[in-house]
């Protein structure tokens, strides 16, 4: 081959493809509006890690003293930690929401032969959630 | 004078160019045409260089899966007056190597369609003396959803985890093991869970769910992925307890 072929394309033999390849782009999921969604989703893992870090923390001030508690407490009043928690719940709230709305995606339960609806999945969730919520608030509630 | 809508078709001729480029042809806008009937339309009389798989026309045979104004669609199916105003952009499938034009290698996909055993699996198979093996409607209902797959690779090639990770297994493979899985006939999955379980099978998929908005069939392999993590987890937690019982 000359020199000058560089740039030029490497030769075309009969019954032995020269493929073309494209490479995915680093932006791929702004390309569809359904991407951007399945990667934020992904991203709402950040908030629950940092909701999970707080209660550590939490647990970690509770160990070492009512005072220590009490700092703790007043560090969250600050206007960022508190703007930061109402965006990591927004966030959360997304991948619940999103969550349980898949689930029948997932959950195939057959009665009597035939699949039960979607609907009906989907639903079941959002009751044991709010059961659960219903359950957890009654302790706190009854403790004090 | 009739109405014209303009096609945008990536062209890609190997033995001249390094990458593809689009053309622009005029085909007449008919109101009964697909963008198939469009492509045959400048193959006939515009461009006979001009390089597409089809075959059955009808949504059956999976041949002619493109990518119409960035979506995976078969062509076959997709008309003209729903992709309006034109240009209307006629690509490959996306993430599959490109031979030609808007002809791609498929070879990655059978490849990994025979590494699921798509077929009915038996420890011993019945004599036929003992006749056939019997199923009742609701036995067909379990798997029949994911029969239906044409293998038209549409579902791949809106799958962003196959283009990031070319060792994907893919969704259509994967719900065809589930269909056979699924199948009360069938005694091989144990072994599909084997190699589904790898690390290029079902646990790649990140559930974008776009594979099973695509697919012209209502195969959802999307659902299909997420049943079989569901068993596949519920599996190991079995093996977790009890390392021998488990199968």
């Amino acid at each position: 081959m000359s020199a000058a072929g560089a740039d030029a394309p490497t030769p075309y033999r009969l019954y032995h493809p020269k493929w073309y390849r494209r490479r995915v782009s680093v932006w791929w999921w702004l390309s569809k509006p359904a991407y951007a969604t399945f990667v934020l989703r992904e991203l709402t893992s950040v908030a629950v890690a940092f909701f999970a870090l707080v209660t550590l923390l939490q647990l970690r001030a509770l160990a070492r003293g009512p005072e220590a508690y009490s700092r703790f407490l007043h560090r969250l009043e600050s206007p960022l930690v508190v703007a930061l928690h109402a965006l990591a719940l927004a966030f959360v709230l997304f991948h619940a929401i999103t969550w349980f709305n898949l689930a029948p995606k997932a959950m195939v339960v057959r009665l009597g032969g035939k699949r039960v609806p979607d609907a009906v999945i989907v639903g079941a969730n959002y009751l044991a959630w709010l059961v659960a919520t219903a359950v957890v608030g009654g302790i706190l509630l009854g403790i004090r | 004078m009739a109405e014209v809508v303009a096609l945008e078709i990536a062209r890609y001729r190997p033995e001249q160019d390094s990458e593809p480029s689009f053309q622009t042809f005029e085909v007449p806008l008919r109101k009964d045409w697909v963008v198939l009937d469009a492509l045959n339309y400048v193959k006939d009389r515009l461009d006979g260089t001009l390089s597409f798989r089809w075959s059955c026309r009808m949504g059956v045979c999976g041949s002619c899966g493109m990518r119409v104004n960035g979506t995976p669609r078969l062509t076959c199916a997709a008309f003209l007056t729903d992709n309006l105003p034109g240009p209307i952009r006629v690509e490959p499938l996306e993430y599959f190597p490109v031979i030609r034009d808007l002809v791609v290698d498929i070879t990655d996909f059978m490849t990994k369609l025979r590494k699921v055993k798509p077929w009915v699996v038996r420890r011993q198979e019945k004599p036929t003396a003992e006749g056939e093996y019997l199923q009742t409607p609701d036995q067909l209902d379990a798997y029949k959803q994911f029969s239906m797959c044409i293998n038209c690779m549409l579902c791949y090639s809106a799958c962003p985890i196959y283009g990031l990770e070319p060792s994907f297994i893919g969704p259509a493979a994967i719900a065809l093991a589930q269909r056979y899985n699924l199948d009360s006939r069938d005694e091989g999955s144990a072994e599909r869970l084997d190699i589904l379980s790898q690390h290029d099978g079902m646990w790649q998929c990140t559930f974008v769910g776009e594979c099973t908005k695509v697919c012209p069939k209502d195969v959802d392999p999307a659902g299909a992925i997420q049943q079989y993590k569901l068993e596949g987890a519920a599996h190991w937690f079995k093996t977790l307890l009890s390392p021998r019982g488990a199968r």
